[in-house]
């Protein structure tokens, strides 16, 4: 409160100081204090979260590997027209002729074969070829390069290895984005690969697809678990409870396993159905390895990260309400649908991010279970991470995939609104 | 206890009993019958059974025996939602994901009664317990009061013949519960419903009733109008449970029509009514209200007797005096006075004497 001969400018403190500064003064020492307590967690997170997110981002564009390895050809390419159809000067093929003993003293020109054979396939095994002889170029002597290079591998003459380099000179890339959405750099700009070479957006919609199925499936099944856990007697409830938790306390390979065992075509499921004379033998079900398998088995590793938000809502709501809406007059179903379920839509929205969250970027049992049809875009990225070494393009793939993930929450934030979830 | 339930009532228990677990009984024989248009206070301690009555009248606890008529129907088998029954429930039970115009609109929904009569209803009923701005608004965003408010309404909005109240002032503060307890009483005569009240605040029970029901240990106690169940408690429960209470124990010695002598435990000699005693010998416990008890001598009616009495504690609350007595060995005997220009103010240490009409005094069951 201001004072009567004080009745413009700000508030002051007692000593004439103003009292925002003051209250700012007197909190420091708390929020340094509350910044000091969570210090280790927020480096932590900084370290093992945030770091390794940004260099992804950051690998995702990053392409300096061929400036570096062939800074000559770089700069002599830069005036040569791909689309003239022809193949460029002496001059280049001498830059890079020079280029190529560097790299290949250096022993690096096989990575920027290796880094230039994603976009084109093929140019790996020309530099691996002429780097081995690179090291006994004489530069100021040798020549005519065109012809020499031609001659130790013809695919020096095709304008398209040109074109690529020239394409991919700049040390900022968008050809792992592009080529994570199944384009490339055309003649004219970015162009859709043909038909026969797209990947990753089908994986990318078949794993958005069953990631929903799986959530579904996951609300379907919680539902009424977690009605029981919150309704029944304490003592049954916490039994039931301990066999909600039970698989987060089993290997999730055990678990992955387990359902191979179940649904293989010899497995438990078919030879129960064989068994009872639903299914003949000839002709045993395919449940395993394709789309089924990963669904059945996703759904079943998730369900408990579905059904204890939900529990958690179910349980703040007293039963008071349904018998209020029974003694208004309100069917079974009614006081269900109008009354009790609007009420556990936070559970169901809270367990919803989490599961398709975690099941779009599920790689463990799919990559198990799923064959080849059931896989998601997850064991593309491993792939690309530990197999291929194509780290830009596995960046890319998880760039899109925290994109994607990023949208969809901003969308149910816009829909449901996010202040509406509650984990507990 | 209440006499066997009569079939012209409008709710009728008849012989009504309920066990959750098979081994003992909640409600034990159960005989209530309410008026069309009474306003019954089922009153008791907790776990006395009043509430498992309210629940099984409203439909949400079977009768493990007896019949529960409304109207002249059994309803044992019709389910809550077609019983017709309004309900005000303890912590409201208000839906907090509608709004207060949604909440009320909702039993006419679900009885598809069409829009524009719907508004209307709901109108009418927010105007009836002033809440007619608060339509728009949110369950969350009222205060209590205005939340047992529109409770209120939404229970009276469908035009049920039955509204029960299970303990609906319970979490308001005492003025409030005040004002509500005077504003549910008025709008239940004012639109002739009936209504079966359940409380543990005998207070409530006291201003709000036609009738009052006291519940202990599964049976009805006593079932009267509140100034003879104060007045005129037929056993001691009530006269315990229901206000301040000063008991003294003894022996019946003599009996008289309408009077009798019981020899206090230490030996003095008291007149008393005889309520539940029936023969000199019986041992009983006599019971007289704090306000009741005389100590100036000048207003002392000739011929009673007296006791000897001596001041421990007293206290000034405005309106009244309090005074705690040493009385026959009883440390804890009350009297109250009105604060009056010609009344005495008592000293502790003080030694006076006491009495009062033998038809205050009411010799119970020991």
């Amino acid at each position: 409160m201001s004072d009567t001969t004080n009745t413009s400018g700000p508030v002051l403190a007692a000593d004439g100081t103003p009292l925002k500064r003051s209250l700012a003064k007197a909190l420091r020492r708390q929020k340094l204090r509350a910044l000091l307590l969570i210090a280790p967690l927020l480096l932590f997170i900084l370290i093992s979260f945030i770091l390794p997110i940004a260099d992804m981002l950051y690998r995702s564009v990053e392409n300096k590997i061929v400036v570096q390895t062939l800074p000559r050809s770089v700069e002599a390419l830069s005036s040569w027209d791909a689309n003239s159809g022809e193949l460029p000067d002496e001059a280049v093929f001498a830059a890079m002729a020079a280029d190529l003993k560097e790299a290949s003293e250096a022993k690096t020109h096989t990575k920027v074969g290796s880094r230039l054979n994603y976009e084109y396939p093929g140019i790996a095994s020309v530099f691996r070829k002429t780097g081995r002889k690179a090291k006994k170029f004489d530069i100021e002597n040798g020549g005519p390069w065109k012809e020499e290079l031609i001659d130790l591998d013809k695919d020096w003459a095709d304008p398209g290895i040109w074109r690529t380099i020239q394409t991919y000179s700049p040390s900022v890339t968008s050809g792992y984005f592009l080529n994570a959405v199944d384009m490339r750099v055309g003649a004219d700009g970015p162009e859709m690969r043909p038909e026969s070479e797209r990947i990753y957006m089908n994986l990318l919609v078949r794993t958005l697809w069953m990631s929903l199925l799986i959530t579904f499936s996951c609300i379907l099944l919680a539902y009424p678990v977690a009605w029981l856990l919150a309704n029944l007697p304490t003592r049954q409830a916490n039994l039931l409870m301990i066999l909600v938790l039970l698989p987060f306390w089993t290997s999730l390979l055990v678990r992955t396993s387990a359902w191979k065992i179940l649904l293989q075509q010899q497995g438990v499921i078919n030879d129960i159905l064989v068994w009872i004379g639903l299914v003949d033998d000839n002709a045993r079900l395919i449940i395993i390895n394709n789309q089924f398998g990963t669904i059945v088995a996703m759904t079943h590793i998730l369900l408990p990260f579905m059904i204890l938000p939900m529990y958690s809502v179910m349980q703040t709501i007293p039963p008071s309400y349904l018998r209020a809406a029974k003694s208004l007059g309100a069917t079974d179903w009614t006081a269900f649908w109008r009354v009790y379920f609007p009420q556990t839509i936070p559970g169901i929205g809270a367990g919803s991010i989490l599961v398709f969250i975690l099941a779009i970027g599920y790689y463990i049992t799919p990559a198990l279970v799923g064959g080849t049809k059931g896989t998601f875009i997850s064991n593309q990225i491993a792939f690309h991470i530990s197999t291929s070494l194509n780290w830009g393009l596995a960046s890319a793939l998880g760039a899109i995939l925290l994109a994607v993930v990023l949208v969809l929450y901003w969308a149910y934030d816009k829909i449901v609104g996010i202040d509406n979830v509650k984990l507990g | 206890m209440a006499d066997a339930a009569s079939n012209d009532g409008f709710v009728v228990f008849d012989r009504v009993q309920k066990s959750y677990d098979g081994e003992t009984l909640v409600v034990k024989d159960l005989n209530l019958s309410v008026a069309k248009g009474e306003f019954l206070t089922m009153l008791g301690p907790s776990g006395s059974g009043k509430t498992t009555c309210l629940m099984m009248l409203a439909g949400f606890e079977t009768a493990t025996h007896g019949d529960i008529r409304l109207g002249g129907k059994p309803i044992n088998n019709i389910p809550p939602h077609k019983r017709g029954i309004g309900m005000v429930f303890q912590n409201y039970a208000l839906f907090p994901h509608m709004t207060i115009a949604e909440n009320l609109s909702f039993p006419l929904e679900v009885r598809k009664i069409g829009k524009s009569d719907r508004e209307a209803k709901v109108k009418r009923a927010l105007d009836m317990v002033e809440m007619g701005d608060f339509g728009g608004r949110r369950p969350a965003q009222l205060s209590g009061g205005q939340q047992q408010r529109v409770a209120l309404a939404r229970a009276l909005v469908f035009e049920p013949e039955l509204v029960l109240m299970d303990e609906p002032l319970g979490a308001l503060d005492k003025q409030l519960r005040e004002k509500m307890q005077f504003e549910i009483t008025h709008l239940a005569h004012q639109l002739g419903i009936t209504t079966v009240y359940v409380t543990h605040d005998q207070t409530e029970a006291l201003t709000m009733s036609d009738n009052v029901a006291v519940f202990d240990d599964g049976r009805i106690q006593q079932l009267a109008p509140p100034d003879q169940l104060y007045e005129r408690p037929e056993n001691s429960f009530v006269a315990q449970f229901i206000g301040e209470n000063n008991t003294l124990e003894g022996v019946v010695t003599e009996i008289t029509g309408d009077t009798c002598i019981v020899k206090l435990d230490d030996g003095e000699i008291i007149d008393a009514t005889p309520i539940n005693v029936s023969k000199v010998g019986d041992r009983t416990t006599v019971s007289i209200r704090p306000e009741r008890v005389e100590y100036n001598k000048e207003r002392l009616q000739e011929g009673v007797h007296t006791l000897k009495a001596e001041v421990l504690e007293f206290i000034y609350m405005g309106d009244i005096f309090r005074t705690r007595l040493r009385v026959a060995g009883n440390d804890d005997f009350i009297i109250k006075t009105r604060n009056a220009p010609d009344v005495e103010r008592l000293t502790p240490g003080q030694q006076i004497e006491i009495g009062w009409l033998p038809t205050d005094c009411r010799a119970l069951d020991a």
